[in-house]
């Protein structure tokens, strides 16, 4: 694959060292200097590699340079909005502009609560597009959704219901495998749940809050991610936050992917470990990192390390990339490091059987410790779970916050998951789950060729389903937003301080439910609007993937 | 998705330069020119010691990091117990354990909200519009009309500008405090305040400052020694926030916190109050409105309120409210509602619904009442029991009045107690803590929760079955030779215990 497109680069390194994986080990200090090297056929060559470069060959993830023009102007765009932001917010303190935002009155002796100038970019950038999201839904969260219409009679400080609703294509939600649905056999079985347990539990897993129904998902879990034992948590953020402080304490070292998701970053920093990050799923700076750990163990003291956690994250949400989970395996065995692996956005979506990115790599998910995903997309329901050895399971069952201190998981929510991971592992009798897969993979194949030659940069490896196209202005944002969605198209945009400054994006997440028919509208839609705002930036070849490779059940 | 950045410093920095004095300027010029001078300069510098990869090969083999976990075998007491006793069905009033029907006086299900065939019903129709997940952060086509109308209703029943709707509650307030509580700012906290809010202090990374649990003379004199800091310190005091975070009904000892006196204090000292309401919420009060309504205090005098929808409303979820200006500031830093997924809509309409029940129906809370002081009354003269907690407390604290130096021990002899209770027919559970992590570790106890549809039959049923329990339990425990029973308890459990 390299020579077709070696110039294809991702964004987070310099091109130089663009290729990863292959030339591994070693590579870090005798890093070659320059040109490029698309040489991963013959790295992949060298000694006892081999092994690995099959996977690699058919790794392709690319992330396009930011062109230095649009990089000049999306700085002078945010310089504007910050010089009229400051002479706005001059006139407010002299009076002449109303000061419209919910300031808090002064009360006499307290500190404020937060700083005025905190919410500065709120006030003065944010605000302007603030239409762009929490737009109120009323339907289903399907391939077509309702969106109730507001308005704003002040520019974007406060909202009002129009009563007008908007049916649109939702590409913004995450239903990866289109099982969010309101009728069909998986609502039939929850609606059955609800009418025989109720919705509430009101106790936590070790004070009576353990019924039967969480035993049978926990065992269910355990088998669909083919690990020993499972448990599950009714919040996906806190089955990071909560868990994570169980496993590694003061004395351990983290290793975290620069973009892991804020409850990864929560939970790192509650346990009480040191954490320290690496480039995103930068292979190099990872064993770099590593290495320099196990050697000088830990600051000031250089004693050795207790333990070190790699944390890292299936498909990344924002930038639709896929770990290199071959190389951090291989990492973690020579380095005796343990892997939290979070499948949030690719567990169901991934992977020939759906069962994440140990399954698209055909690895053993009993090679990783510590498996962590959420029920909130391909399973359309809510909460997490962590799956790993019997020992690991039963540490967390005794020590882990969200068995002691908080609420279990409400039946007809669990329900959901069981109902949706059997129809997933074929147990219903039907092949309806194998046929989601494949058509998920086939769309995600299909719109992200497509994107690509068309001329957009988009983000990611080729089989994420989470799409990211760059839109990189501040006002494109707003305006591509607001442009799909009176075509009749909803998208999810991005923009700073969830992303750095001038890689604002637009975001698709792709649905098993979306047809051919929906695909080619979106890009339709797409078309219009990237002509309308000059979004074809990209001046690479487009890539040769296709979507072809991929077998559709009827 | 637009956050607000941590800080915005330029502001800052402009008004400093312009403020400086000409010859803070002249000095800073001077490091300036001196910091290049030393960058330029060749120096002297020790040879650090630079391992080969030779070496390093080495230590990497050599390292032998500890085990991910303490192995945890299967016979561990409890997961024992939760295996022991995990429900059939419905976790109502009544629960079925091993297919033995039980009285429930454990589970939070405080106004019998568990079950309610309206609930359902609601929660059904919910389901067919909207299906079970969100698939999305309120941010990104997660906000449901269903989020914005309980936003509305919880709003409107606890009579504030704002509330905010998190997907669980443990999250709840411990994204709250680090909302605006920062490094830096000062938080009093009472000594018992839950493990949610324990974790909320933690990730504020903020001073925090232990009062004894409900002591407010103690908190006075914290108050006044940090007002004698601020003096001294007048212009590090005006940048210094000041929180008071206190439960409403505590869960950990089943008291209600004494809130006249905490705003009489938080005017005196200008701090501000930051209430926690997960047991009160739907509990205390005359309608229900927690416990500014019972100490019928206007709820303008507290800064947040954070509650919960898992006790008495029996769905999922949590909520936080309070004026516009405070709430809307969560929207955006507020982590576990940014980042998370939105509450299933189908749990929201339950909450709807429960909340319009609670308001047509007062009796439920009455009731509640009267059964508290009954169950109080009944169980505070048995004997080897320390009733902990206030008579209209639905949250009790049974602990044994005459405890071994042993937590482990006195563990066992509860658990003896639950299953001795559980067989008699009435479900019972120990408070579960988490030893080491605890602030103020409490000793063992049995956490009673009382639901308000008990008869008094039934309340003489668990009355009878809990002293009998105790009894009998402890006299089996003495009859034996008194050192056998450590003995047995040491070598049975031990290992496993001390893992815990």
């Amino acid at each position: 694959m390299a020579t077709g497109r070696g110039s294809i680069n991702r964004k987070l390194e310099d091109n130089k060292k663009d290729v990863l994986c292959t030339q591994m080990p070693e590579s870090h200090n005798n890093r070659p200097k320059n040109g490029h090297k698309n040489g991963l056929r013959s790295n992949g060559k060298n000694g006892s590699h081999t092994s690995q470069s099959r996977w690699d060959e058919d790794f392709f993830e690319s992330f396009e340079e930011t062109p230095l023009l649009v990089a000049i102007l999306t700085y002078l765009g945010y310089g504007l909005l910050v010089v009229i932001g400051q002479i706005r917010d001059l006139m407010r303190a002299y009076g002449i502009e109303k000061d419209k935002s919910c300031t808090e009155p002064k009360l006499e002796g307290f500190v404020p609560l937060y700083q005025s100038w905190e919410s500065f970019y709120t006030r003065n950038v944010y605000r302007r597009i603030r239409d762009c999201w929490n737009r109120v839904v009323g339907s289903k969260p399907g391939t077509r959704i309702t969106i109730l219409d507001r308005d704003s009679c002040d520019y974007g400080w406060t909202f009002e219901l129009t009563g007008k609703k908007l049916n649109v294509m939702n590409f913004g939600s995450y239903n990866y495998l289109g099982f969010a649905e309101n009728s069909g056999p998986c609502c039939d079985q929850v609606q059955a749940v609800t009418e025989k347990y109720g919705v509430g539990v009101c106790a936590s897993r070790q004070e009576m809050g353990y019924m039967d129904i969480h035993r049978e998902l926990d065992l269910l879990v355990a088998e669909f991610l083919g690990v020993e034992a499972a448990i599950t948590v009714p919040m996906g953020f806190a089955t990071n936050s909560m868990n994570m402080p169980a496993l590694v304490s003061k004395g351990s070292l983290i290793l975290s992917d620069e973009l892991n998701h804020a409850s990864l970053v929560l939970g790192s920093r509650l346990s009480g470990a040191l954490i320290r990050t690496y480039k995103h799923n930068d292979m190099d700076d990872l064993e770099m990192k590593l290495r320099d750990a196990v050697c000088n163990g830990q600051p000031r003291t250089h004693r050795p390390w207790k333990k070190i956690l790699i944390v890292v994250e299936g498909v990344y949400s924002m930038e639709g990339s896929i770990i290199r989970l071959p190389d951090v395996l291989r990492l973690k065995k020579k380095y005796k490091a343990y892997v939290y692996l979070d499948e949030a956005h690719s567990i169901g979506a991934m992977g020939p059987h759906g069962r994440g990115v140990v399954d698209y790599f055909g690895l053993d998910p009993r090679d990783i410790d510590i498996m962590m995903g959420t029920f909130t997309k391909s399973f359309g329901s809510a909460g997490g779970y962590i799956g790993g050895s019997k020992s690991l399971i039963n540490h967390l069952r005794t020590q882990a916050h969200s068995f002691i201190y908080s609420t279990s998981m409400s039946p007809p929510v669990a329900q959901q998951v069981i109902s949706v991971m059997k129809v997933i592992m074929g147990k219903d009798g039907t092949n309806q789950g194998m046929k989601h897969i494949r058509q998920l993979a086939w769309n995600t194949r299909y719109f992200r060729k497509r994107l690509q030659d068309r001329g957009y940069i988009i983000y990611g490896n080729k089989d994420s389903p989470v799409v990211p196209l760059l839109l990189y202005m501040p006002s494109k944002v707003a305006m591509f937003s607001r442009e799909t969605l009176k075509r009749g198209m909803a998208t999810v945009v991005v923009g700073f301080p969830a992303t750095p400054l001038i890689e604002t994006r637009a975001r698709f997440c792709l649905s098993a439910a979306h047809t051919k028919e929906m695909l080619d509208e979106a890009l339709k839609i797409i078309d219009d609007v990237g002509d309308l705002l000059r979004l074809r930036y990209s001046s690479l070849k487009p890539p040769d993937f296709s979507e072809k490779d991929i077998q559709l059940i009827e | 998705m637009a956050y607000i950045p941590a800080t915005w410093d330029m502001y800052d920095l402009i008004q400093g330069v312009l403020q400086a004095p000409w010859y803070h300027m002249v000095f800073e010029v001077a490091l300036i020119l001196l910091i290049f001078k030393i960058y330029v300069s060749q120096s002297f510098s020790p040879e650090k010691t630079v391992l080969t990869e030779k070496e390093k090969d080495l230590l990497v083999e050599e390292w032998q990091p500890e085990p991910l976990t303490p192995n945890v075998p299967d016979d561990h007491p409890i997961i024992q117990s939760m295996e022991k006793y995990c429900i059939e069905g419905q976790n109502g009033k009544y629960i079925t354990v091993n297919g033995k029907s039980c009285i429930n006086m454990s589970t939070f299900n405080f106004i019998s909200m568990v079950g309610n065939k309206q609930i359902q019903d609601r929660a059904v129709k919910a389901l067919r519009v909207y299906g079970v997940g969100s698939c999305g952060p309120r941010g990104f086509y997660g906000t449901m009309d269903v989020h914005l109308e309980l936003e509305d209703e919880l709003a409107k029943f606890m009579t504030s500008e704002e509330a905010i709707l998190y997907s669980y509650s443990f999250a709840t307030i411990a994204s709250a405090i680090p909302a605006y509580s920062k490094r830096g700012d000062i938080i009093f906290a009472d000594e018992n305040v839950g493990f949610a809010i324990q974790k909320g202090l933690i990730a504020s990374r903020s001073h925090i400052k232990w009062f004894r649990h409900n002591d407010m003379e103690h908190l006075e004199s914290l108050l006044i020694e940090q007002n004698k800091a601020d003096k001294k310190n007048p212009k590090k005091a005006k940048v210094t926030r000041r929180f008071i975070v206190v439960e409403g009904l505590y869960l950990n000892t089943g008291k209600i916190c004494p809130l006249p006196k905490l705003v009489e204090l938080k005017w005196k000292y200008k701090v501000r109050i930051f209430l926690e309401e997960s047991m009160s919420f739907g509990v205390l009060g005359e309608t229900g409105r927690g416990v500014t309504e019972h100490f019928d205090i206007s709820r303008d005098n507290i800064d947040l309120i954070a509650g919960s929808l898992e006790n008495s409303i029996a769905s999922v979820g949590g909520f936080c409210c309070g004026k516009k200006f405070v709430i809307d500031h969560q929207r955006l830093s507020g982590l576990g509602y940014c980042f998370s997924a939105s509450q299933p809509p189908m749990l929201a309409a339950s909450a709807i619904e429960a909340l319009h029940i609670l308001q047509e129906q007062p009796r439920l809370l009455v009731d509640l009442r009267e059964k508290c002081e009954k169950i109080h009354d009944k169980l505070k003269n048995v004997t080897h029991i320390q009733l902990i907690g206030d008579p209209i407390s639905p949250i009790k604290h049974l602990m044994l009045t005459e405890p071994a130096s042993d937590r482990d021990l006195d563990m066992h002899t509860l658990e003896m107690v639950v299953d001795y209770a559980m067989n008699e027919g009435v479900a019972l559970t120990i408070a579960r803590h988490l030893d080491s992590e605890e602030n103020n570790l409490l000793p063992p106890s049995i956490r009673l929760s009382v639901n308000c549809e008990l008869t008094d039959e039934e309340i003489n049923k668990v009355v009878s079955v809990i002293s009998d329990a105790f009894r009998e339990v402890l006299q089996k425990l003495s009859s034996v030779d008194m050192k056998s029973p450590l003995d047995s308890v040491k070598q049975g459990d031990g290992e496993q215990i001390a893992s815990r």
